[in-house]
C-alpha cells in the first residue's frame, strides 16, 4: 500500500474546487471589508482636519513644551530646587486631598443610588416591566451623558465650588454602577430566593437575606474599582469650577507656568498610581474572603 | 403528629442556636468599625466640601427650572442645526482615528514592553511606567497640550485622544504577546514555514479577534471622551455644548444632549454587533 495522492481523484477534485471558491468568497469578504475601513478612517481625517503639514511644522514645539514643563534640578542645590518647584505644595496638597474627598463622596452617593436601583433594573428581582425599562433607560442616561456636562450644568445651578463636582461624579457613578450590579443580581443563585419567599418573607426581606449575602464582595470590589476611576474623573472637574486640584492646573496651563503644569501633573500621577495599588489591595483581600468562606 | 411547633419547642430550639442566630461578634464588630469609618469620613467630605442644606435645596431648585427650560429639546434654527451634527461627526471622527492611529502607533511600544521579547528588565521597566504615565494623563489634560502645539481645532483632539490611548494599548498590546501560545507558531515551524509565516499563520490569528474587538471597545469609549473634548477647544460637540450652557440656551442643550446619546447608543449597538462578528459570541 502507497500513501501517494491520485491528484487526479475526483474527490479530491471536488474538494480542493469548494475549498478555492470558499476561500475567494472569503477573501473578497475580508477585500471588502478593508475597503470601507479605509473609506472610513479617510472621511474621519477629513473630519478631524488631519493635515500632516501642519502636524510636521510645528512637531518640534511637543518635545519643546515638555522638555520646558521639566524644572531644572542641580544636584548641588537639589532641596533648593525641589522646593522652589513645588513653591505651591502646600495649596496643591489641599486642592488634592479635596480632589480625594470629592471622588469619595460621590463615589459613596453613587454607590447607595446604583445599590438601590439595581434590583429594580434586574431581570430576575424587577417585579414589573415597565418599572424595570424605566430604570433601565434612566440609568443609561445617567452614564451616557459625560459627568463634566453634568458638572458644567450644576455649576450653574449650585454655583461654583466642589458641590457640582461631587454631584456629577454622583450621578455619573449611579449610572455605571447601577448597570453593574445589576447584571451580578440577575447572575445570582436563585434557590436561596425561593427559599425566602416560601417562608412568606416580604421583597425587602428577601433582597436583604437571599441576595445581599451573595453580591456583597462583588459589590464592594467594583465600587473601589469605581473609586480609583472617579478619582481621575475629579481631577478635571476644575476645568469647569467644579472644585478639585484641576482648577490650577488648567490655570497653569493657560498661563503657560510650565513649572508648575508638571509639578501638578507628577502630584496627579503618583496619587492615582497610589490609589490604584491600594484598591488592587483591597480587591484581592475582599475576593480571598469570599473564597474562603 | 402536627408539623408546628409549640412555644416552649421554638424557644428552646432559638435558645441552643443562640450562637448561629446572632453570628460572631469579631464580624459585627468589623461590619460595623467599616461602616462607621466610611460614614465619617463621609460626613467629614460634606463639611469640608461646603455641602449646605439650603444651598441643595436652592441649587435643585435652579436645576428644576433649567430642566423646564429645556423641554422641548430644540436647535433653535436648520443651520443650528446643521452645525450642531457637523460638529457630531467630527467628534465621532476624532474618536475614531485616533483610536485607529493609536492601535498602530502602540505596536512597537507593545513589543518594547513584553518581557518575552526585551529581556532587559531596565528597558522592560522603563516602558512599562511611562505607559502608565502616560495613561494615568486624562485626554483632557493631553488635549490643553496638544492645543498648545498644533493649535486649536479638531486636529489636537485627535492627538489628544491618540496619545492618552497610546498607554492603554502598549499595555494591552505587551499582555497579548506575553500570553500568546507558542504551540501554533512551532506547528508552522514544523511544517516548514518561514519567519512570516510562523507570524502570518502562527501570532496574527491569535491576538487579532482580542486587538479588534479591543479597538472597537476603545472606539465606543472614546467617543463619550470626544464629545467633551471641545470643552478646551480641542473641536467636536463639547464646544457647543460648553457654549450653550454658559450661554444658558437650555432648549440647545438638551437637543446636543440628546444628538450625544443617539450617536453614543448607535456605535455602542454597531461595535456590538462587529465584536460579534468578529470574535463570536462566547467572548462579548
Amino acid at each position: 500500500m502507497t500513501l501517494a495522492i491520485d491528484r487526479n481523484d475526483p474527490t479530491i477534485l471536488a474538494h480542493a474546487e469548494l475549498y478555492r471558491r470558499e476561500m475567494g468568497a472569503k477573501r473578497l469578504r475580508t477585500l471588502l471589508g478593508a475597503v470601507i475601513f479605509i473609506v472610513c478612517v479617510w472621511l474621519a481625517a477629513l473630519g478631524s482636519e488631519v493635515d500632516p503639514g501642519k502636524f510636521i511644522a510645528n512637531a518640534w514645539r511637543f518635545p519643546k513644551y515638555i522638555l520646558e514643563t521639566m524644572p531644572t534640578l542641580r544636584l548641588q542645590s537639589f532641596g533648593a530646587d525641589m522646593a522652589e518647584w513645588y513653591w505651591g505644595i502646600k495649596g496643591w496638597l489641599k486642592l488634592l486631598w479635596q480632589t480625594l474627598l470629592i471622588a469619595y463622596v460621590g463615589t459613596i452617593l453613587g454607590v447607595v443610588g446604583g445599590f438601590l436601583l439595581c434590583f429594580a433594573a434586574a431581570a430576575n428581582l424587577g417585579k414589573t416591566s415597565w418599572l424595570r425599562f424605566a430604570t433601565r433607560r434612566f440609568l443609561e442616561f445617567c452614564r451616557t451623558v459625560p459627568e463634566i456636562v453634568f458638572a458644567l450644568i450644576f455649576v450653574i445651578a449650585f454655583g461654583l465650588g466642589p458641590l457640582p463636582g461631587v454631584l456629577a461624579i454622583a450621578i455619573h457613578t449611579m449610572g455605571a454602577m447601577g448597570k453593574l450590579f445589576s447584571e451580578v443580581v440577575e447572575n445570582i443563585d436563585m434557590k436561596p430566593v425561593d427559599g425566602l419567599t416560601a417562608t412568606g418573607a416580604g421583597w425587602w426581606q428577601t433582597i436583604r437575606f437571599a441576595v445581599v449575602p451573595q453580591v456583597l464582595s462583588n459589590f464592594a470590589s467594583y465600587a473601589l474599582l469605581r473609586f480609583e476611576i472617579n478619582v481621575r474623573g475629579a481631577s478635571i472637574m476644575g476645568f469647569v469650577g467644579a472644585g478639585g486640584i484641576g482648577q490650577d492646573l488648567i490655570e497653569a496651563i493657560r498661563k503657560f507656568y510650565f513649572t508648575d503644569v508638571s509639578a501638578i501633573l507628577l502630584l496627579i500621577i503618583v496619587t492615582v498610581m497610589l490609589i490604584d495599588y491600594g484598591t488592587e489591595r483591597l480587591r484581592h483581600a475582599l475576593l480571598s474572603l469570599e473564597h474562603r468562606s | 403528629m402536627s408539623l408546628a411547633m409549640s412555644a416552649t419547642e421554638r424557644d428552646d430550639l432559638v435558645n441552643r442556636h443562640q450562637g448561629a442566630i446572632d453570628g460572631s461578634r469579631k464580624t459585627r464588630l468589623i461590619t460595623i468599625g467599616v461602616i462607621a469609618a466610611l460614614l465619617g469620613l463621609f460626613l467629614y467630605g460634606l463639611t469640608t466640601l461646603e455641602v449646605s442644606f439650603w444651598k441643595l435645596i436652592a441649587g435643585f431648585g435652579n436645576l428644576g427650572t433649567f430642566v423646564v427650560l429645556m423641554l422641548p429639546p430644540d436647535p433653535g434654527s436648520l443651520a443650528r442645526a446643521i452645525i450642531f451634527v457637523k460638529a457630531l461627526f467630527e467628534t465621532i471622527a476624532i474618536a475614531f482615528l485616533g483610536t485607529i492611529l493609536a492601535a498602530i502607533f502602540a505596536f512597537p511600544l507593545g513589543f518594547l514592553a513584553a518581557k518575552n521579547v526585551v529581556a532587559n528588565r531596565i528597558v522592560h521597566f522603563l516602558a512599562r511606567r511611562s505607559m502608565d504615565t502616560v495613561r494615568g494623563v486624562d485626554p483632557l489634560i493631553w488635549a490643553l497640550i496638544w492645543v498648545n502645539v498644533v493649535g486649536l481645532g479638531p486636529f489636537a483632539g485627535m492627538l489628544a485622544i491618540m496619545t492618552s490611548d497610546l498607554g492603554a494599548f502598549g499595555k494591552l498590546y505587551s499582555e497579548a504577546i506575553e500570553s500568546a501560545d507558542r504551540k501554533p507558531v512551532e506547528g508552522v515551524t514544523s511544517v516548514g514555514g518561514g519567519k512570516a509565516h510562523e507570524i502570518r499563520f502562527g501570532l496574527i490569528p491569535q491576538v487579532l479577534p482580542v486587538i479588534a474587538s479591543q479597538v472597537l471597545y476603545y472606539i465606543e469609549s472614546n467617543t463619550r471622551s470626544s464629545t467633551i473634548i471641545g470643552i478646551v477647544g480641542a473641536g467636536g460637540i463639547g464646544l457647543y455644548l460648553a457654549e450653550t450652557i454658559r450661554t444658558l440656551e437650555w432648549q440647545q442643550t438638551s437637543f446636543l444632549i440628546l444628538l450625544i446619546l443617539v450617536a453614543v447608543s448607535a456605535i455602542d449597538f454597531l461595535s456590538g454587533k462587529l465584536r460579534f462578528a468578529i470574535i463570536g459570541k462566547r467572548a462579548v
